[in-house]
């Protein structure tokens, strides 16, 4: 607990023996968990945090998948009694379709991807990459966790009070002005967008603690350059949160004042106009999404270099690379309003400007082929991971070429080929670097070995089943299947069907195999050795214990 | 195993869409043929000289209306097909070429990439399995492939982008003058249709299940009053909503345009082939989105003309020769009725302009 900045005599020292003394003084179970200022603390929060978040997420999604198993309305009129009582109408029914398909995209976008991206492993392992002993505001870390519980709570709470046409906000997650205004009349919209506020808050507050920590903390030696592209690409992530957050928080808050004060940004009767928050929502949102990707594409770095026992290729451009994304990722946001009825030259522009972040994720692709190329691999769980990382990030990133076109998204636009896309960069891109990287650091975190039968048995499973479960989307989509529907013609069936039992089934049950590994592994787990991987694991987080102490880096590593 | 089965899977849908388009012409013309003929006798009776136009359009209208029977829709075509993996076959020149280059550009440029780099990977986990590859090289830079692996990334999508952009060049060309006008209104949750130049209007509810089926028609897609535009002639389509964001969209056609409130957006298309297209609401709307479809029936212009009678409307032409009769009996000029209609072919072309002045200050805002 010694401010370590305060006392710079402290970590010139050599007290490596008293080093256990000091270092693993904790404080007591309330004042750790609870007014934490510790980052490997609070990034287990975090993580723990996105493990239930993900539960709720993937519970929902569950639902949805049952409800659309079939052709016409099977639960819904019974969970929506469930919720408003035996009388629930048709419309609240399906109004309550509209409140899962939001819940899921706010809860998987905001409360399980980025908390265990950012919150989780860049709390955990920059400061540790980077040879510093803590972050560099270990209270605003503390607070940026604790702003995103209430917000979680507000969203799940907006459930229960009325959003109009039944309980809950039903706006979809991008809460598109005039249905989030005056198409939903009630509190559930407003707590939707309180929950964005404070999220969006704490999001801003550890960006800035990455920056600051990154650029400011270093270890002697370690320059920009010798950086493990881990902390580059939350470097990266921390710029894109910092300058697209507040165009959100700016662009819900007019949300909250055309709902609430009588104001008509968004109204075209009162000189406002809907677009204008689309374009707000998306200069945010687009940059959004390599939010959820860039920190997977660290980790998937560092396993690769990791089990190849090779550095990684091409060092410099693949940090560039991810510059380069986060750049070009602020001015293609029109693509997402391809058929909002934008000027030809627009749509010329946005095409163009779009397609040209596949030569960066492509520099990304064949960089990591090349880092295995002439390597001495290993497959070990985090491994498998990253190799599926790849391939279904390539799958999803042609489906986003496809759709850069202006004049071909036409047609996907808003249909499942869609869904099926920002699925393969999310669901078997985001979450299969997450599922990566956690079982790359559960030894370091945990103290203890996870099993590593269970590990490749999760993988299969959930690869194959999130394969059966969002490849015929695509089919779906091309056969012009539009999104957010609960119900669809029959026509639709067979691939719907496809995706609801086989493909949910088999990915639910690799879920089931990871919390059986995760409880299994915590209470019987074979003790972890420091580094676990051997020889090419070679970033600083490996040459402390596992765990490491409470403190590290005492005194700082020198980096040559 | 299962990478293979998905590039697999990846590859058929770039064949299949081409095979189902090849089945289409055979049958869609021929199930709207007899509809065709008493359309065009309607047509027939409806057109005679202006002089006396004036004094029956209420008998023909009256005449006409029992003889517009709905067509049948033809089974994967305007609607999907169960399990089908293709894009639904297009019925437009612009979604003909739209189709064309997603099957014969970009599917095989996605999938050649795709396997591309799956084997690129296979190769890698055989090749350099530390079993097979004990000690790692130390390779990190290599600066030639590293510029061709960004060079040609950027060539390829130069080859997407050219046709692309020219694709959506083609997609924003304005409608000619004499263009069919109709504008969709998005409500919620019903599309309410307007004919401007025939003085239609119209409202669309989605049919129920049951009485979908006592049609023949597919449940969710069928609606109480389809819009029915002619064939082979450009339409013009006004898309605009009452109360939140909606979107007009029909797969066949390649279209799909926001219904936003406060603005009217443009989009053009034709169609070639007679026969009933579905579509459905494209953007949330609140609880009844899935709800509230689109199906546009394309007849011959004869039919078309036939219908506007049914509906008590009158095709812009008819109006002009009744105002050119109306102008020519003020100049007590007793002509006779061949004079007339030429006249009425004089006044057709000014009058489609003024029309089309009218919507172009409505579509302002849009495209």
């Amino acid at each position: 607990m010694t401010d370590i900045a305060a006392t710079p005599a402290e970590f010139h020292d050599a007290h490596a023996h008293d080093h256990h003394h000091d270092a693993d003084h904790k404080p007591g179970f309330f004042a750790r968990w609870f007014m934490s200022t510790n980052h490997k603390d609070i990034g287990t929060l975090y993580l723990i945090f996105a493990i239930i978040a993900g539960i709720i997420g993937g519970g929902i999604s569950g639902l949805m998948r049952l409800e659309l198993a079939e052709p016409g309305v099977q639960y819904l009129q019974a969970w929506a009694a469930t919720l408003e009582g035996p009388g629930a109408t048709a419309d609240q029914a399906n109004h309550l379709w509209n409140v899962l398909i939001t819940a899921h995209g706010l809860i998987m976008v905001f409360f399980m991807v980025m908390p265990a991206m950012i919150g989780g492993f860049g709390n955990w392992f920059v400061p540790i990459m980077i040879g510093a002993p803590d972050m560099a505001f270990p209270r605003m870390n503390n607070i940026s966790f604790w702003l995103i519980v209430p917000a979680f709570l507000l969203l799940l709470g907006s459930t229960f009070v009325s959003g109009g046409t039944g309980l809950g906000a039903g706006t979809g997650w991008t809460v598109y002005a005039p249905l989030s205004t005056s198409g939903s009349a009630g509190p559930a919209v407003d707590m939707a967008i309180l929950s964005l506020h404070l999220a969006g808050a704490s999001s801003i507050l550890g960006a800035i603690n990455f920056i600051t920590t990154i650029f400011n903390m270093r270890a002697p030696g370690m320059t920009l350059h010798k950086m493990p592209l881990f902390v580059w690409s939350v470097l990266v992530t921390a710029f894109l949160l910092l300058l697209a957050l507040p165009v959100l928080a700016a662009a819900i808050t007019m949300l909250l004042t055309d709902r609430n004060f009588g104001t008509t940004f968004f109204d075209a009767a009162g000189g406002g106009d809907p677009l204008l928050y689309q374009h707000l929502f998306w200069f945010f949102g687009h940059p959004e999404v390599y939010i959820m990707i860039l920190p997977g594409f660290g980790i998937v770095s560092q396993i690769v270099a990791t089990f190849s026992k090779k550095p990684v290729f091409g060092y410099l451009g693949m940090a560039y690379a991810m510059v380069a994304i986060g750049v070009v990722g602020f001015v293609v946001w029109a693509h997402h309003m391809f058929t909002v009825g934008l000027t030809v030259n627009m749509k010329m522009y946005f095409t163009a400007a779009t397609m040209v972040i596949a030569v960066p994720t492509g520099i990304k692709i064949f960089s990591w082929i090349a880092t295995m190329w002439g390597g001495s691999l290993s497959f070990k769980t985090p491994m498998v991971w990253s190799l599926g990382f790849i391939f279904m990030f390539t799958v999803g990133g042609v489906t986003g070429v496809l759709l850069a076109n202006g004049g071909i998204d036409n047609y996907m636009h808003d249909t499942y080929y869609v869904v099926a896309h920002f699925h393969y960069v999310l669901s078997l891109g985001a979450v299969f670097s997450l599922f990566a990287g956690f079982y790359y650091w559960f030894a370091k975190m945990s103290g203890k070995n996870y099993n590593e039968f269970l590990g490749q048995l999760h993988f299969w499973l959930f690869f194959i089943g999130v394969n059966i479960l969002f490849f015929p989307m695509h089919f779906l989509g091309l056969q012009g299947m539009p999104r957010r529907y609960p119900d669809y013609p029959a026509a639709y069936e067979y691939w719907n069907h496809i995706a609801s039992t086989y493909g949910y089934t088999l990915m639910l049950a690799g879920m089931v195999v990871f919390f059986v590994n995760v409880i299994i592994s915590l209470a019987a787990g074979k003790k972890a050795a420091g580094n676990p991987w051997g020889e090419g694991a070679t970033t600083l987080e490996w040459t402390l214990s596992s765990p490491p102490p409470y403190h590290q880096f005492e005194t700082l590593p020198k980096v040559d | 195993m299962n990478m293979l089965k998905t590039a697999l899977a990846a590859l058929c849908m770039a064949l299949a869409p081409a095979a189902a388009q090849a089945q289409q012409p055979a049958t869609a013309p021929a199930a709207a043929a007899p509809a065709a003929e008493a359309g065009t006798a309607a047509e027939n009776a409806a057109t005679p000289a202006a002089a006396d136009n004036a004094a029956t359009p209420a008998a023909n209208a009256e005449a006409a209306k029992p003889a517009f029977p709905e067509a049948k829709p033809v089974d994967g075509i305007g609607q999907p097909v169960n399990g089908a993996i293709g894009l639904q076959p297009q019925v437009t020149k612009l979604g003909g070429e739209a189709h064309w280059m997603h099957d014969y550009i970009l599917m095989p440029i996605m999938t050649i990439i795709s396997l591309f780099v799956l084997l690129l990977m296979l190769w890698v986990v055989a090749r350099y399995r530390a079993k097979a590859n004990p000690v790692p090289s130390k390779t990190t830079h290599n600066t030639f492939i590293e510029v061709i692996w960004t060079l040609v990334p950027v060539l390829i999508l130069v080859g997407i982008a050219i046709p692309s952009i020219s694709l959506l060049a083609r997609q924003y060309k304005p409608a000619p003058k004499d263009a069919v006008t109709l504008k969709a209104i998005g409500n919620q949750w019903y599309w309410g249709y307007e004919y401007p130049d025939h003085g239609i209007e119209l409202t669309a509810n989605m049919l129920p299940e049951d009485e979908a089926k006592k049609r023949g028609e597919p449940g969710l897609l069928a609606v109480d009053n389809r819009v029915i535009l002619p064939v082979g002639v450009p339409i013009k389509v006004l898309v605009t909503a009452n109360d939140v964001i909606h979107s007009w969209a029909v797969p066949a056609f390649w279209i799909k345009m926001d219904a936003v409130p406060g603005r009217t957006n443009e989009v053009t298309f034709t169609i070639d082939k007679p026969g009933v297209y579905y579509g459905q609401c494209s953007e949330l709307c609140g609880a009844r989105h899935a709800y509230m479809p689109i199906a546009v029936e394309a007849v011959s212009p004869e039919q078309f003309a036939a219908w506007v009678k049914t509906k008590g409307g009158k095709m812009p032409a008819e109006k002009a020769a009744e105002e050119a009769a109306a102008a020519a009996a003020e100049a007590a000029n007793a002509a006779n009725a061949a004079n007339a209609a030429a006249a009425s072919n004089a006044a057709e072309a000014p009058a489609a302009n003024a029309a089309n002045a009218t919507n172009a200050a409505a579509a302002a805002t849009g495209s």
